[in-house]
Formats: structure tokens, C-alpha cells, sequence
């Protein structure tokens, strides 16, 4: 990918910087020519996310460090990289299976949701170090008013 | 997000607006369980008309509301869902556990 433009960002662990975090998102990816409903999408997964870090990787800790980096390419492309620096993920495949949560007031899809909308999902982790999730999705544009 | 309630010959309605993550999900929970135990109340209507974002945070309230409405024999219906609060709820499979309806009469009068 080839980098058109990108914004990266820090914040703690805290529940009022999910919603911060995912309107940041979506407000920076709006450049892109793609719907409001693929929008709707960046922000879903942008806040599981977002939320897996602050309870999994940081067990509701609110003060840890969190960092958003949203690239946009010059085809439509988007990459979105959630990074904590928390206890780290011991078994990733199963993390990423449906309702598997170590949480149960939630419903442990967030991972499903992040592998439906977004075309590629790589999770990193490492105990005690950390976790980076990297998504990529290309959206089909809408004709620019340019060319029309 | 802010949250209201009404209860409507044993069924309680609750009206909530803005956005359902996990900043809200806590408090969301506590208040429709308070609410619910009072043991009369057989049906648990959740109005997501004015809810512009849930995640599965969200998810978890009314699937948590759901096993407990079916444990004590109630019924539940999800009403007014925006097509993308409601992408998320068919996506999830909830929608062919809980009913979804238009809006809340469409309960009544069925």
C-alpha cells in the first residue's frame, strides 16, 4: 500500500475514548469516497477494538497507553492498526473464535466482526508485551464527481 | 446515551437514545434489571428507534435481558432498529432469537 495519507494517535484505556477513538476514525476515513454504511463498519470495528484492549489486554486498568494509526491509500484502501502494550494474547485462535469470551457480558464477536467487514485481519501478540491488530479493506468507490 | 422506561400492562418499555459501547453497557444493564425485578412485568420491549451505534458490548445487554426474560417465561422484542443498529443485530444471529418489530403498537396490537 502506498501511503496517501495518516493520522496516528494515543490514548489510556479508558470506556470514554472508545466512542472518542472510533468518531476520530471514522472522521479521518470519510476522505475516502466510500459509503456511510462501510463508515458504519470502520466504527464497529474500530470500537471492538478499541474495547478488547481496555478489557482483555488491560483488565479495565484506565490508564494505559493505546495508540490508533488509520493509513489511507491512493485506491481506496484503508489499514487500521490497534496496538496496547498489555498482558498479551496466549492463544490467538481461539481468541478469535465466535463467542469464545473471557468476558461474558459481552458477546465475544468482536473478532468476527472485525474478520466480516474488513478484507484481511492480523493479530500479533506477545505475553507480557502486547497486541497489535492489523486490518486492511479496500472499499469500491464511488464515482468522483470529476469524472462524471 | 440516555435511557427511559415505561411499564404498559406488564411489559416494560425501555427507550434509550445515542450509542450503546461498553462506556454505557454496565449501566444499561443495572438499570433495565433493577427494573425487572419486579416479577409482574412478563415482557421486556427495548425501543433502539434513536440508537445511532452498538457493538457487541450492546450485544451482550440484550442477550443477557433475553435469558433472562425466557427464564421466567416473558417474551422480548426489539423495536425501531436503524438499518445499521439492525445489520449488527441480524449479523449477530439475535434477531432469530428476539423478535423485530417496526415500532411498539405493532406489539400491541398483534
Amino acid at each position: 500500500m502506498i501511503i496517501k495519507n495518516y493520522v496516528k494517535f494515543e490514548f489510556f484505556s479508558r470506556p470514554e475514548n472508545v466512542a472518542f477513538a472510533r468518531a476520530s476514525v471514522a472522521a479521518f476515513a470519510a476522505q475516502m469516497n466510500c459509503t456511510l454504511s462501510d463508515i458504519d463498519e470502520i466504527k464497529l470495528v474500530i470500537s471492538e477494538a478499541v474495547s478488547n484492549c481496555i478489557i482483555h489486554a488491560y483488565d479495565n486498568k484506565p490508564n494505559e497507553k493505546i495508540v490508533v494509526t488509520v493509513s489511507l491509500g491512493y485506491d481506496s484502501d484503508l489499514e487500521l492498526a490497534i496496538e496496547d502494550f498489555g498482558k498479551g494474547i496466549s492463544d490467538i485462535q481461539q481468541a478469535i473464535q465466535p463467542s469464545f469470551s473471557s468476558d461474558d457480558t459481552r458477546m465475544g464477536m468482536g473478532f468476527t466482526f472485525m474478520h466480516s467487514f474488513m478484507d484481511h485481519v492480523e493479530v500479533k501478540s506477545a505475553l507480557g508485551d502486547g497486541t497489535v491488530v492489523r486490518m486492511k479493506r479496500r472499499f469500491a468507490c464511488i464515482a468522483e464527481a470529476a469524472d462524471a | 446515551m440516555e435511557v427511559d422506561c415505561k411499564v404498559v400492562c406488564n411489559s416494560l418499555i425501555v427507550r434509550m437514545t445515542g450509542e450503546i459501547d461498553m462506556l454505557v453497557a454496565e449501566r444499561l444493564r443495572e438499570y433495565i434489571d433493577s427494573r425487572l425485578k419486579d416479577h409482574k412485568i412478563q415482557t421486556l420491549i427495548l425501543n433502539l428507534e434513536k440508537i445511532t451505534f452498538i457493538d457487541s458490548s450492546g450485544l451482550g445487554v440484550i442477550i443477557g435481558r433475553y435469558k433472562k426474560m425466557s427464564a421466567r417465561k416473558g417474551k422480548m422484542y426489539i423495536v425501531g432498529a436503524k438499518k445499521s443498529v439492525e445489520q449488527i443485530l441480524f449479523f449477530s444471529g439475535i434477531n432469530k432469537l428476539i423478535p423485530m418489530c417496526k415500532n411498539e403498537q405493532e406489539i400491541f396490537n398483534s
